[in-house]
């Protein structure tokens, strides 16, 4: 396929399921009047307008973002530890973001979050955090940050993170038990504009910075000497990039939750369809994952509407069979 | 004098991987390193361009430290080839040959010309559209063979350039192996310094200005072929009985097996 195209074509379908995740819904609003209320122009009705501005344009904003930063952080993420099947999980973000939520959950009871954002929200940050800062002080020696240590260690620490998880579910009520499946599920209706606003200045910077590596991540796939022979500085693109990565990350799922499969899959299908070079590959995966789980989400709003799915079943259900046809129709893609 | 190494030695102290290793080499000059496996040969590649530091000694290119030089600018300068590379992903040849092109900056249309000069050297254009992950062993070392010598191809974007390869090619066929080699002494004759790890003897003996012997670490013989391909380095190197005789057309010491 032609890289040029593809990307186009990419554009254009995101902009269209966010067209859509703004016309359906429990309630279906007309092309034109949201148009309208976008626009301002008048035309369309208070409620309308109120559905649009308050309830589903910040959900859509939030779920574009959302998919973009965990794709893009998938590729990036596959390119550093060489190894297709790296997610953005595998440095401990999502394990460690999963036990700060369930202890929120489980302890913080009425607490109130801060700027409109949840206690579960930043206790989900915190611990995403705290697990890739745990993973990255593991893997680094005096020589430098090990990327085959740092998989193991991010192993390590999501499996711990893991037992803690499951400890606060095995003492949850029935309901903490509830909420803390549902959060691990996914989900994007929490949406509201200061939340939009937070992740919004993080993915400026990852959908900025992580492109501007994308040479040296090219290099870096030949091994980590050849990277350093051909001029980059591969420690300092390291931790540039891991941190990248844990910000985006860790504030996506700390505002939607851990949604699985976007940052795993939606580069590979990226990959197959346009090769591996880091310079497409990047702004490609962002695109597409943006539009998945636009669609995504709007499926899980409106297939059993009022009551809405996990998006991350949608996510698993749309993009896996597209995958699997996919890797039967290359040759290529020896792994 | 392209690079010059004094007393090098590498690795903590009863475990030396290299131990006061002096070398000189000078543009155009192709230097092969022999020895039996784990004498120090590629600890030495990776000492020269600063992957392991030294614990004495130094390497000076170019009239300056190796250490000195900034990331960019040495980059422009070493091509480094190691025995395997890991690239899982399935780049086109022709994009995996192009990164070599990465700190250059000359532009799109003479990396191009580059890349496929390279390839020609190499004997993998009809390779270039090819997925990588696709390609046989053999056919692989070609391939990073031509990006390392596309980093360093033009005279014009360096002046002295160093090639350090670790066994160019142990993973190829005699044709080949002859094509790499002549290819080899053509860079150097535009001004680049070659070091070579080889396992043949007599390929590296036919092609080789100078010769440095390696065991456990240590220099045991430098110098011309003829001076450093004897029965009893043989012996030395490789604990194996060994003939020596000379070609018959070259005139370059041969190494018979008994």
């Amino acid at each position: 396929m032609k890289p040029a195209g593809f990307i186009v074509g990419l554009a254009l379908a995101t902009l269209l399921a966010f067209m859509a995740a703004l016309v359906f819904g429990a309630i279906r609003l007309g092309p034109v009047a949201v148009l309208g209320a976008l626009l301002h122009t008048g035309t369309a009705s208070s409620k309308t307008t109120l559905i649009v501005e308050a309830i589903r344009l910040p959900r859509a904003v939030l779920t574009l973002l959302v998919g973009a930063v965990l794709a893009i952080s998938g590729a990036a993420m596959q390119g550093l530890f060489r190894n297709p099947l790296a997610d953005p999980s595998l440095i401990g973000v999502t394990a460690g973001a999963s036990a700060g939520a369930s202890l929120a959950i489980v302890f913080g009871g009425a607490l109130a979050g801060w700027a409109g954002l949840s206690l579960v929200s930043m206790a989900a940050f915190a611990g995403g955090g705290l697990a890739v800062l745990l993973v990255y002080v593991l893997a680094t020696r005096a020589s430098g940050t090990s990327v085959a240590t740092m998989l193991l260690a991010g192993i390590a620490i999501s499996a711990l993170a893991g037992a803690l998880t499951s400890l606060l579910e095995f003492y949850a009520t029935n309901d903490m038990l509830r909420r803390i499946s549902l959060w691990q599920m996914g989900g994007l209706e929490g949406a509201n504009w200061s939340r939009v606003t937070v992740l919004a200045v993080v993915a400026g910077g990852v959908l900025v910075g992580l492109p501007m590596l994308a040479r040296a991540l090219n290099a870096l796939l030949l091994g980590e000497s050849e990277a350093r022979h051909l001029g980059f500085a591969v420690g300092r693109v390291k931790y540039v990039l891991i941190g990248l990565v844990a910000l985006g990350v860790g504030v996506s799922v700390a505002l939607a939750g851990a949604i699985t499969f976007v940052g795993l899959v939606v580069p590979h299908i990226v990959r197959l369809a346009i090769g591996p070079d880091h310079r497409r590959l990047l702004p490609a995966s962002a695109l597409a994952g943006a539009c998945l789980l636009l669609v995504a989400d709007t499926l899980a709003r409106t297939v059993i509407a009022p009551t809405e799915l996990p998006v991350g079943l949608l996510t698993s259900v749309l993009g896996a069979p597209f995958f699997i046809l996919l890797l039967r129709g290359t040759r290529d893609y020896a792994l | 004098m392209t690079l010059e190494i004094d007393q090098l030695t590498v690795g903590p102290a009863g475990h030396e991987r290299l131990v006061d290793v002096s070398l000189r080499v000078a543009p155009g000059e192709l230097l092969a390193v022999i020895g039996a496996n784990g004498a120090g040969k590629s600890s030495l590649l990776q000492a020269i361009v600063g992957d392991v530091s030294p614990v004495a000694g130094r390497v000076v290119f170019a009239g300056r430290a190796m250490d000195r030089y900034p990331r960019r600018e040495r980059a422009m300068r070493v091509g480094v080839l190691a025995q395997a590379s890991p690239l899982a992903f399935p780049f086109s040849v022709r994009d995996v040959v192009a990164l070599a092109r990465s700190p250059h900056g000359t532009g799109r249309r003479v990396d191009c010309e580059i890349v496929e000069a390279a390839a020609q050297a190499t004997d993998i254009v009809a390779l270039l559209d090819r997925a990588y992950t696709r390609l046989s062993g053999g056919e692989k070392q070609r391939v990073q063979l031509a990006r390392v010598l596309a980093q360093v191809w033009r005279a014009e974007d360096a002046g002295t350039r160093l090639l350090l390869l670790d066994e160019p090619v142990a993973a190829l066929d005699i044709g080949h192996q002859s094509l790499v080699m002549h290819t080899l002494r053509r860079v150097a004759a535009t001004g680049a310094a070659v070091v070579f790890v080889a396992h043949d003897v007599s390929l590296a003996a036919a092609h080789a200005d100078t010769m440095l012997a390696l065991a456990d670490g240590a220099s045991v013989a430098c110098g011309p072929p003829a001076a450093v391909v004897t029965a009893e380095t043989m012996t030395r190197l490789y604990a194996a009985e060994t003939r020596i005789i000379t070609h018959p057309t070259t005139g370059t010491p041969v190494v018979l097996h008994g």
